[in-house]
């Protein structure tokens, strides 16, 4: 504390040593120092890389006194998992609410995981999209040919079968290559504490609920409302991901931070578009690629202008 | 003669039996049974096979009448069985047939489909509910849900007739009628049942996905087009 920067220079010693230990008990505790005379150096380091935020300072002695809940039982419980199932209603509610209205300077995780991801909302919220983007898909379709009379309805259930496979797999997948990325470059360069495997599933599960009500609004038969529609989710729901992502990144050298910003942008809007142009499209394709995020399958199909 | 340790074994008394004293002893260790019990036993052994067969048929309908007139009864609940869903999990693929046949692709569910959506749904929505902290078991719940399918088949065999009947646009509005309704019975059904097992702040996480589940059931038997 600061009345001890004043002291003799063994009670300085004794402060480092106590620090010290503290630190090897708790790598990842975040220390805040007051300018020091005669700094202490990974103490003084890592504190002065903190976010400066004046929301964090507060959530950081929070995210400390909630301990980071440890799932309880071993991986072949039944508790284990119910663990991931914690949540009421309400904060489900608020959840969603949040990934639908970001604000700059609140960060998902710390603001509304807050140590308590759950699993409830990302798999409900991909099923909901599933649905949503194929059953939008096939009433958007019918309405477009509707004016072909020698048009016969077709339910298209193939297409939940697809649409299933290419939200999941992102959802599911993107996570851990982000997780596994960002803690390999967290343990080589000490940066800041990163996120736990279940709060990145948590964040891009809650990130995709924008998407469902876009899903909806794609019917109407518009080329320049589909297109406002996706810039509009995009910018809501990649303001989500980034506001999240960035800080922990950013500590990284500059290159790697806003490429790795980069890389989340840019998967997120292939989702995006690529779900747009495969089920919302007017022409009934003629082979039926899987989906990847990849943009070059769809150069196959053919596209009506309006 | 009685010794501590003796007294504490059973048939204490008999551990000195072998002393061929004149005490004749016999008996009859058996535990003396109830005759009732037994004689229960055999008869539903001796039943001839209609009756066996008819049981559990009366039980499976006497729970599709409880769907019909959803109280708050625990008979689908206590005795719990999963005929009825096979039923009209089959009955239901089974009306799913004969749609848009002329690309397999671009048709309606396959009957592998239906199935797979119907069971794995009902998994699905059973593990979540379980995961939540609901009380009742898993087979209660795959019970339940199964059941109150019956609503959504009645709407099938319906909208099947009205395909042939009705055309065009009136016919679109009676069946969206009538798969809106029995959507509506069959969530209202089943959360009856489920919703007392789980806790109070967390009945809306549970009946969303029956929701969906049921919307997603109702939307198949709507756009079924022949």
């Amino acid at each position: 504390m600061s009345e001890a920067m004043a002291s003799p220079k063994d009670l300085h010693f004794q402060e480092f040593e106590e620090a010290a230990e503290l630190l090897s008990a708790d790598p990842g505790a975040s220390t805040l120092s007051m300018s020091a005379n005669s700094p202490i150096v990974t103490v003084g380091a890592a504190a002065a890389r903190e976010d400066v935020k004046l929301d964090v300072s507060e959530d950081e002695e929070s995210s400390q006194l909630l301990e980071e809940q440890k799932p309880s039982g071993s991986f072949w419980t039944f508790e284990f998992y119910q663990s991931f199932f914690n949540v009421d209603t309400l904060q489900v509610l608020e959840r969603v609410k949040g990934s639908v209205m970001p604000l700059p300077g609140r960060n998902f995780i710390k603001h509304y995981l807050r140590s308590n991801p759950d699993l409830y909302g990302p798999f409900w919220i991909c099923m909901t999209l599933v649905f949503s983007v194929a059953i939008s898909g096939n009433v958007s379709t019918f309405l477009h040919e509707m004016v072909n009379s020698s048009y016969h309805y077709k339910p298209q259930f193939h297409r939940v079968t697809i649409a299933a496979v290419a939200i999941f797999l992102y959802a599911w997948l993107v996570p851990v290559g982000l997780w596994a990325f960002l803690t390999w470059r967290q343990g080589a360069e000490r940066l800041i504490r990163g996120y736990t495997f279940l709060e990145t599933v948590c964040i891009y599960g809650y990130s995709l609920s924008i998407f469902i009500p876009t899903s909806i609004l794609w019917i109407l038969p518009f080329e320049w409302l589909q297109w406002t529609l996706i810039v509009v989710a995009m910018m809501i729901s990649g303001s989500v991901l980034i506001l999240t992502f960035w800080p922990v990144v950013r500590d990284d050298s500059k290159v790697m931070a806003v490429g790795t910003v980069m890389t989340i942008i840019v998967l997120h809007a292939l989702l995006a578009i690529g779900c747009k142009l495969y089920f919302f499209q007017v022409a009934v394709p003629t082979s039926l690629p899987v989906i990847t995020t990849a943009p070059t399958i769809y150069t196959n199909l053919t596209v009506k202008p309006h | 003669m009685a010794s501590p340790e003796d007294a504490s074994r059973p048939f204490a008394g008999f551990s000195d039996v072998s002393i061929p004293e004149d005490i004749p002893v016999e008996g009859d260790i058996s535990v003396p049974v109830p005759p009732s019990a037994r004689d229960d036993e055999l008869s539903t052994l001796d039943e001839p096979v209609k009756e066996t067969v008819l049981r559990d048929l009366r039980a499976v309908g006497k729970k599709f009448v409880h769907v019909l007139y959803p109280k708050r009864s625990s008979v689908l609940l206590r005795d719990w069985d999963l005929w009825g869903p096979l039923l009209l999990c089959v009955t239901l693929a089974l009306l799913l047939q004969g749609g848009a046949a002329d690309s397999n692709e671009q048709g309606g569910p396959q009957f592998a489909e239906v199935f797979v959506v119907v069971w794995f749904g009902s998994i699905v929505i059973t593990l979540n509910s379980k995961l939540l902290g609901g009380t009742l078991s898993f087979f209660q719940s795959l019970c339940v849900l199964g059941y109150c399918i019956m609503p959504l088949t009645v709407a099938m065999a319906v909208c099947r007739v009205v395909l042939f009947a009705i055309s065009g646009k009136a016919g679109f509005i009676v069946r969206l009628v009538v798969v809106t309704a029995s959507f509506g019975w069959s969530t209202f059904a089943s959360t009856a049942f489920l919703s007392d097992s789980q806790p109070s702040n967390r009945k809306a996480l549970v009946v969303y996905p029956v929701f969906l589940f049921y919307f997603v059931i109702g939307w198949m038997i709507l756009t079924f087009s022949p």
